[in-house]
């Protein structure tokens, strides 16, 4: 096996097994699958093997939610996201609400208080522009409600059929604190690990409005801004080690990518995860794991021992934590791994997903 | 949701747990047969609070890892033809055939399409009534009867453009297969509750006398695995062999009558190579004489396809119950769910994709100071 991408050197490297990670090159897929945009294995191999070694540079090496950078004299944070969800609509929010929200958490994740966003829309001919008016106006709401304002934008129409409706991304700018220093390597043994509230809710949401499932009330979305809960993480644990929104990928990939940046290990106990009946209902059903499921209003936190319950209550207090709870704690594990302690008390390994999460047949 | 907690109770399963270890006086080897049960027992650890003397054999139970590679090969080579919208149930989009998988039949323009049901494929022919959609029909006597029921409504409504290529397999013909093969271990079976839904268990106690074998009817949840073993483990130590029902609540012993006359009608039984395998004799159906038209095989033409499996993977001797996942050479190193060479290992409810994901360290070297930490 070539250790490059090209395939264009003769000299052979052993096959790497470090953790959970695949030892094969991108080349395995020569054209661009689904799975490459799944937050799984597959578009972490597609960051490493093509735009790092295109595109690295120290800040984008740091492969967080958001990068924080220093410019005249002033602490900043920066991230982008592109939304392609379907349905546009759907219950609990819409792809305007996730535009905005889904970049002022990526900045909260680095501890920035979000300040500016743009917003870039790429429009198929023949959208209803009604819907695309109800889009704007969500997230005009949306950025209001967030406290942040939208000072750039872009609109591009494509063909008929070279779009799927209607494509938004937006890049967002915030101001970082000084002192704050949040990111994924900084999990440490005993360490507390903490979620801000119930998980799945987002993708089994989208899930249920695209298969036309319906249970007894609606799984709604949980979209939501979460930097006046990080604002409140802060001041109850200036030391706050990670914070982490677990969308796409959902809590498995997320805990995964902090123990791989760590080279700790993370346990935590199924039991204790807050996941709703109905979302664990619809996962049944669909032969779904709901720690696979993406979320768009939760965060993960992991702070020291001492600091755990001062946090919870922050977060409790928080308008959108109030199911905040401890699931875990970071472990001394040199293979990085993610284990859950199941209810009947055996140990399992929580795996990253590979590429998009496939219902089971039966 | 709340008939699915009742049967997760961690306290109860350890109650069962205990009982199992308290009878158990030698080494047993019991084999589930289904994969939806493989999947369960590595998702929930529950090999490892069983007595050492018990050994759980995954058996060949899962849909996707026995549907043969010329199967697969057959659906690559109509997926690709252009104008087919071909739909399929999730995980069999990753199964790799002999070169490809429908992922990437898929990223090169097919129109392959993931349904959660076959009635959905049906929808899907009406609403494109100029393109040819085909259905990937497998699976265990489970998936059957909605299998059915989709050509049956087809041919009523005169859906000229929708096709099945079928490849449905049958319980009990593997259960002999097993039980006839020269090396096998297994002493007692767990049998598969979801196809007891549809057929029942009148053809167990055929197999119980002949075998001396017990066999016992059980769920999915830990609590039901747990007492699917604690009755198989009781008869193997009272030197009993009979069929005993432990999952009631679902299973009763004539089945669903109406979903068995559903697939009279439209299915026939034939010989049928398992992957991994080879063909086991009356293990299969096909469609019958009277749906002979909506065999994707034939309006395709692709029934001269064959394929050879890879040397490597040795998913036979790991449906057969003859080795575990990862005493496989391959298993962790040439072969991971992310490159698959059999489909054990693609499917998560293969028995390797199942030890891979869930139990593949966990089973081989859990530090003792892991498995006591206590969560504040």
């Amino acid at each position: 096996m070539s250790d490059d991408s090209n395939g264009s050197s003769t000299k052979t490297a052993p096959p790497r097994f470090d953790g959970l990670s695949c030892p094969l090159p991108l080349r395995d897929y020569p054209n661009i699958v689904l799975g490459h945009g799944g937050g799984g294995q597959l578009s972490s191999e597609l960051v490493q093997h093509l735009f790092l070694p295109a595109l690295g540079n120290d800040h984008l090496a740091t492969l967080g939610d958001s990068t924080v950078f220093e410019a005249g004299g002033g602490r900043f944070a920066m991230s982008t996201d592109s939304y392609v969800v379907q349905p546009l609509f759907f219950p609990g929010g819409s792809i305007g609400e996730l535009a905005v929200n889904g970049t002022v958490n990526d900045l909260a994740m680095s501890g920035a208080k979000p300040l500016y966003l743009s917003a870039g829309f790429i429009i198929e001919e023949g959208f209803p522009i009604e819907q695309l008016q109800q889009i704007a106006e969500r997230m005009g709401a949306a950025a209001r409600r967030a406290g942040v304002a939208i000072i750039a934008g872009d609109t591009k129409v494509v063909e008929k059929g070279h779009g799927d409706g209607c494509y938004i991304n937006t890049a967002g700018i915030g101001i970082v604190a000084p002192g704050l220093n949040i990111h994924a390597g900084r999990a440490q043994p005993g360490d507390a690990v903490l979620v801000s509230g119930t998980l799945g809710d987002h993708g089994m949401a989208i899930m249920s409005a695209r298969e036309n499932l319906s249970f007894e009330a609606a799984i709604e979305s949980d979209c939501a801004p979460l930097h006046e809960m990080v604002a409140a993480i802060i001041a109850a644990c200036p030391e706050v080690h990670v914070l982490r929104d677990p969308t796409r990928g959902g809590l498995a990939a997320s805990l995964n990518e902090i123990a791989a940046a760590s080279g700790c290990g993370i346990v935590i106990e199924e039991s204790r995860l807050p996941i709703t009946l109905l979302v664990q209902s619809a996962c049944e059903i669909l032969g779904l794991d709901p720690l696979l499921v993406a979320n768009e209003g939760k965060l993960i936190c992991i702070v020291p021992e001492d600091s755990a319950a001062p946090v919870l209550d922050a977060m409790r207090a928080s308008e959108f934590g109030a199911n905040a709870t401890r699931i875990g704690t970071v472990v001394a594990d040199r293979r990085k791994m993610v284990l859950a302690k199941t209810p009947i008390g055996s140990m399992r390994v929580v795996a990253v997903p590979i590429g998009e999460q496939l219902p089971r047949i039966c | 949701m709340k008939h699915l907690t009742e049967y997760r109770d961690g306290e109860t399963a350890r109650r069962l747990a205990g009982e199992i270890a308290r009878i158990t006086t030698r080494p047993w080897a019991i084999m589930e047969v289904c994969g939806g049960q493989t999947h369960s027992i590595i998702r929930n650890g529950i090999d490892q609070v069983l007595p050492p003397q018990v050994e759980m054999i995954h058996g060949p139970g899962c849909p996707v890892c026995v549907t043969p590679l010329e199967t697969i090969d057959k659906a690559l080579a109509i997926a690709s033809q252009p104008g087919v919208i071909f739909c399929s149930f999730g995980d069999m989009l990753r199964v790799p055939g002999s070169k490809d998988d429908l992922f990437r039949v898929k990223s090169a323009g097919g129109d392959v399409r993931v349904v959660y049901s076959p009635l959905d494929a049906l929808e899907i022919a009406r609403q494109n009534p100029a393109r040819q959609v085909v259905f990937l029909a497998i699976g265990f006597e489970t998936t059957a009867p909605a299998n059915a029921m989709a050509v049956k409504l087809a041919k009523d409504q005169g859906l000229a453009n929708f096709s099945a290529l079928v490849s449905h397999v049958l319980v009990p013909p593997a259960i002999e297969a097993i039980m006839n093969s020269p090396d096998n271990r297994v002493q007692a079976f767990l049998a598969a509750g979801h196809v007891c839904t549809v057929t029942g268990y009148a053809d167990y106690p055929a197999l119980c006398e002949r075998y001396h074998i017990p066999i016992v009817v059980t769920g999915f949840e830990p609590l039901d695995l747990l007492e699917g073993i604690r009755r198989a483990v009781l008869q193997l130590e009272n030197g009993e062999a009979y069929v005993e029902n432990a999952y009631p609540r679902v299973v009763n012993e004539r089945g669903n009558v109406a979903a068995q006359a559903m697939i009279a009608e439209v299915f026939e039984v034939t010989d049928r190579a398992w992957r991994g395998i080879g063909v086991i004799p009356h293990s299969g159906w096909r469609l019958s004489a009277a749906y002979r038209d909506f065999d994707a095989e034939t309006r395709f033409g692709v029934g001269e396809i064959r394929a050879c499996e890879s040397k490597l993977c040795r998913a036979g001797d790991v449906l057969r119950g003859a080795i575990k996942p990862n005493q496989c050479a391959a298993f962790g190193k040439e072969c991971t769910p992310r490159h698959p060479l059999g489909a054990t290992m693609v499917s998560s409810e293969g028995a390797c994709a199942a030890y891979f994901n869930y139990g593949r360290f966990v089973q081989l070297d859990l530090p003792h100071e892991l498995a006591g930490q206590e969560v504040k």
